[in-house]
């Protein structure tokens, strides 16, 4: 029980610590395709320490929800990042809750930071929450049924042993899982606000999703809610590398198995990011109301994906 | 069994699912161009299966007629109908009738009615990948559903031979190939169909000034298709005796 407890603490940490120097690798990458000269790879924990040292300016009228909101968004990021298996298919955690149980507490934190971005009553923030759960609503169903299709071969909807299952099975290739991969990689772009749905680094009012939501907030708040959407994109990318690429995940939960597993999730993460970075680059932002569509796609290329796991028993 | 051949067999399958990844591609991309470089794609992956199918049941002909289906439908086709782009200066074309999440939905119906349809008939079968019967019915349809949700005429040859990529996947699958007499004679069809599709074209544009299939052309399509270009000094040469 200890050690178990040690090693959920470890994988924790791992993800507080990797989350901000992920979004800092993919920026890295993109400036590096972009022939600009790159930020520090630590850049996101500088902006944070500078914001954490920062004072809270809140705007006039705002109620209790919109300073309770960014604790309750990181608690949020953080809990679904102890749930996914990032390090290990063998937590204490993982137990808690199950596949279903994950997409809730993103959905959670999702309405909440809409709420808090209506909570100030500006024209932005609305703007920005209708944009959001107009993505968000379109989105988990999709990331449901990617997750219904790992389910279905595993018997279980828990996470853990979702991934033991895929990780040990004898090395076979299932098209339902590429269906899956192709819904999944459009869910998570959609999801963590990237080209071509969201541009994260943009304040144009007329494209911006994720920005006009958190434009009111200041200092450790906005601190609090960028480390949440870098903990949002390492979520997504570990679900990913766990249920597409899970193999070198520890079995047990000594923290020795995990120190060895951690280098593994960072070459993954590190080639991941690297990915995401080119697919940014060469696409281009796509106009708001095309953003149904592209979301349509990704649901129905994950029914197709449990279709065909039905339909081929594999 | 060895285990190679059970590798083969489940790229079988992963392979007849992209195909119909890329049927989905084709019914909800609305650029021509990229329509045609989805159909010689999904043409590339049936002279994979095919010669897949062929090295695993031993069944020479099917190389056969795997480099026939990589001649003709990799090649050429899209050669030709990239050429025939380009002539009606279709490039920027959109032609979906129906809205595209609509589209999609009705596509998924048409998977599942696809699969629920195919399950009883693959378990009769004993061919090696009966399993793919579902999937390459479910191509067929879409392409079917291609051909009906889109309203000019190159489209929906587009689908026409996306639904034919679907038979013959759907063919070489449960029968290990059609016969060699019949599979020339259809390829050779399909060349046909093209040519003559190509030339009805052209004279199409030239007497009803539009491609599109059902009815007159509305002024934005063909505002969008040729742009200030439009031959209006031959409509009136035509209308005075």
């Amino acid at each position: 029980m200890a050690s178990g407890l040690a090693g959920q603490m470890l994988a924790i940490l791992a993800a507080l610590a990797l989350a901000p120097i992920l979004s800092g690798w993919v920026a890295q990458c993109r400036a590096w395709l972009q022939s600009r000269s790159a930020p520090p790879l630590w850049q996101p924990w500088l902006v944070l320490h500078k914001l954490f040292l920062r004072e809270v300016v809140l705007a006039q009228g705002a109620s209790p929800l919109f300073s309770a909101v960014p604790f309750l968004v990181f608690a949020c990021m953080v809990t679904a990042c102890a749930i996914i298996p990032t390090l290990s298919t063998d937590l204490p955690l993982s137990v808690v809750a199950d596949a279903v149980a994950l997409v809730g507490v993103l959905a959670l934190a999702r309405v909440l930071l809409s709420l808090a971005a209506m909570d100030i009553g500006t024209a932005f923030g609305s703007l920005g929450a209708r944009r959001d759960m107009l993505v968000g609503f379109l989105a988990e169903p999709a990331l449901l049924m990617v997750l219904f299709t790992a389910a279905l071969g595993a018997h279980s909807t828990a996470l853990a042993s979702m991934v033991d299952v895929l990780a040990h099975r004898e090395l076979a290739i299932l098209p339902s899982l590429a269906f899956a991969g192709v819904a999944f990689t459009m869910v998570s772009v959609a999801e963590n606000g990237r080209i071509p749905v969201d541009n994260p680094t943009t304040h144009l009012e007329l494209t911006m999703i994720h920005e006009a939501l958190i434009l009111e907030y200041s200092g450790p708040h906005l601190a609090l809610i960028e480390w949440a959407a870098s903990l949002k994109l390492f979520a997504y990318s570990c679900i990913g590398i766990a249920l597409f690429f899970p193999w070198g995940l520890a079995a047990n939960d000594s923290p020795l198995a995990l120190l060895f597993a951690l280098p593994i999730l960072v070459a993954k993460l590190a080639l991941g990011g690297a990915v995401l970075a080119v697919a940014e680059s060469v696409s281009a932002k796509m106009r708001i109301f095309r953003v149904p569509e592209y979301l349509a796609i990704a649901f129905v290329l994950a029914v197709i994906g449990v279709l065909v796991h039905i339909l081929l028993g594999s | 069994m060895n285990d190679l051949s059970t590798v083969g067999l489940q790229l079988i399958d992963l392979l007849a699912a992209v195909s119909l990844l890329l049927a989905f591609g084709l019914l909800i991309q609305r650029r021509l161009t990229a329509l045609i470089d989805f159909y010689a794609l999904q043409s590339l992956v049936l002279v994979i299966v095919t010669s897949l199918v062929g090295w695993l049941t031993g069944q020479r002909h099917l190389y056969l007629s795997a480099a026939l289906t990589m001649v003709l439908k990799v090649l050429l086709i899209p050669i030709l109908l990239y050429r025939l782009v380009r002539r009606l200066r279709l490039e920027t074309s959109h032609d979906t009738l129906v809205k595209l999440p609509a589209t999609l939905l009705l596509g998924l119906l048409l998977v599942i009615f696809a699969f629920d349809v195919a399950r009883p008939i693959a378990q009769l079968s004993t061919a090696i990948a009966s399993g793919t019967l579902g999937i390459a019915l479910a191509g067929i349809l879409v392409g079917f559903l291609m051909m009906i949700s889109r309203s000019r005429a190159i489209s929906q040859v587009i689908a026409f031979l996306a639904m034919e990529n679907g038979v013959f996947l759907a063919a070489t699958a449960v029968t290990h190939g059609m016969p060699m007499v019949v599979e020339l004679g259809i390829a050779v069809d399909v060349l046909i169909g093209v040519l003559i599709l190509g030339v009805f074209l052209f004279h199409l544009q030239d007497a009803a000034d539009s491609l599109e299939a059902g009815g007159p052309a509305s002024p934005t399509a063909r505002l969008e298709r040729s742009g200030p270009e439009t031959p209006k000094p031959r409509k009136a040469r035509t209308q005075t005796p």
